[in-house]
């Protein structure tokens, strides 16, 4: 006789839920970190770090996510470097939003005009405070709609850890659909937690836009 | 005398790519003097001032401000832009500043200067260009007019010893352009060195101690303002000076 869903199902649930919060937390935290450092040497102006920076933009935008964490989950393997499934998921997911971020803050960085960058030159501002007090606080409001997207599509592209063995949600939500033969159920309550992640989120960043086309109207 | 002379000059060659902007361009300019700069559009004006703050490079040639030679090191751009202030057309105030904030965060970073102190020279001079009031608004909040003497405000805060305008009235609506040439004529009495790339012949004619004509890269013709209007001495200045005129 099959378990129905009840108290302790929805709890295994919520434990999915927590660690696809935890996931994303950290591959974003660690992929905005490295993504600056990704997007600042992409603009650098010395051409052969632009060059390598944009290879290592191109490897990560042009694999699929799937086969970087079965690189990093069995190939560090394979080096005898075995690594807990959440540790091979994070640094897989922080390196892949290294580079996702990295090209949206360079499009920012580029997007801010060139005046502003003259203009601080001219004062005889060096890189450090004109990238810090000039360029990087208009660049981060040009790309916060699309950073919010990006985070969006990280909370749901979580569920692609379950591949190497990690129980987030979505694998919590299929382990309770198998127990409990009640798939739709199971499934629905698992979407309705995606969904109060992601649509304020969501809600946020179209808010943010608008009021960015609002504003550069003026 | 050797010390009289602020900018040096010689035999600047500046290319983009493959197209020569300036040609073989000597320029001295003297302590206290006012100089015009005027030409047909695309004729290297901006280029010609933009080298002396080094935001281009030059290819061929030497640059001396302020008895510093400009070469590619970061200590001799620094210092040379410590000593020079630039006007843009189109003001390039940071948006996401206050007026006060904008003229204090060169001192701050560049100067060192504390906050308290950087302020205090911040309103001195925000009163100077008459705009005193508006120190904690931010610069869309302001007119084009205003705008652009914040900026002007924000260069002098650096306490330079020359101060570069390029068409710093060209993106103005005309009621505005009087103001903003006021300023320049009040900083023009204050004795400040001053080269302007301007098409206002009237502010040229009022303090300018020499108009100099460029064409296609090259300084064509230069002499006293009344001079310089009222008997041109190349065809091509003469060409320029009835279309200008012609506007007016
Ligand atoms: N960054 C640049 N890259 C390539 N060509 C440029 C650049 N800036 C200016 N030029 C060219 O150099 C010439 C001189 O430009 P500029 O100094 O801006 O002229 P002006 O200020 O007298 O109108 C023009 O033909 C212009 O197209
Ligand atoms: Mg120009």
């Amino acid at each position: 006789m099959a378990p129905h869903f009840g108290l302790a199902e929805f709890g295994f649930l919520l434990r999915g839920l927590q660690w696809t919060m935890l996931l994303t937390l950290v591959a974003f935290v660690g992929g905005c970190t490295a993504g600056l450092a990704v997007a600042l040497l992409r603009t650098c102006g010395h051409k052969g770090v632009e060059w390598v920076i944009r290879i290592y933009i191109g490897i990560f935008q042009g694999t699929p996510l799937l086969l970087q964490l079965f690189v990093v989950y069995y190939g560090l393997a394979l080096t005898g470097l075995k690594l807990d499934a959440f540790v091979a998921v994070a640094i897989g997911f922080t390196v892949n939003a290294s580079a996702f971020l990295g090209e949206i803050w360079r499009g920012a960085i580029q997007a801010v005009p060139r005046g502003q960058t003259e203009g601080a030159m001219a004062l005889g501002l060096h890189y450090s405070s004109r990238m810090r007090d000039i360029v990087l606080p208009q660049a981060i409001r040009i790309s916060l709609p699309a950073t919010i997207g990006y985070l969006v599509q990280l909370i749901k592209g979580t569920s692609l850890a379950a591949i190497v063995g990690f129980i987030e949600l979505a694998r919590a939500g299929q382990i309770v659909s198998n127990q409990t033969f009640q798939p739709l159920l199971v499934f629905g309550v698992v979407g309705a937690m995606y969904f109060i992640l992601c649509w304020p989120l969501s809600w946020w960043g179209s808010r943010m836009e608008a009021r960015l086309a609002l504003a550069s109207q003026r | 005398m050797q010390d009289q002379i602020l900018i040096e000059m010689k035999g600047v060659q500046k290319w983009y790519g493959g197209y020569q902007a300036l040609r073989n361009v000597d320029l001295t300019v003297r302590r206290g003097e006012k100089i015009v700069l005027c030409g047909p559009s695309g004729s290297g004006k901006s280029t010609l001032i933009r080298c002396i703050n080094r935001l281009e490079p030059i290819q061929q040639g030497s640059i001396v401000v302020n008895g510093h030679r400009l070469d590619d090191s970061i200590k001799a751009i620094d210092v040379v832009r410590q000593d020079v202030g630039m006007v843009f057309q189109s003001f390039n105030l940071f948006p996401h500043m206050t007026v006060l904030q904008n003229c204090t965060l060169a001192p701050i970073r560049a100067r060192r200067a504390s906050k308290s102190e950087a302020e205090a020279t911040a309103r001195k001079y925000l009163e100077r260009v008459r705009i005193g009031d508006q120190a904690e608004k931010y610069p869309a909040q302001l007119s084009g007019g205003q705008q652009q003497r914040v900026a002007i405000a924000r260069a002098l805060c650096m306490q330079p010893k020359v101060m570069l305008f390029d068409e710093p009235t060209s993106a103005l609506d005309p009621e505005m352009v009087k103001e903003v040439l006021d300023t320049m004529i009040g900083l023009a009495n204050d004795g400040m060195t001053m080269i302007c790339v301007t098409h206002e012949m009237g502010f040229a004619r009022q303090v300018a101690d020499r108009v100099i004509f460029m064409a296609e890269g090259q300084i064509i013709e230069e002499g006293a303002p009344e001079a310089f209007f009222r008997n041109p001495q190349h065809a091509r200045t003469r060409q320029f000076l009835g279309e200008i005129l012609a506007h007016h």
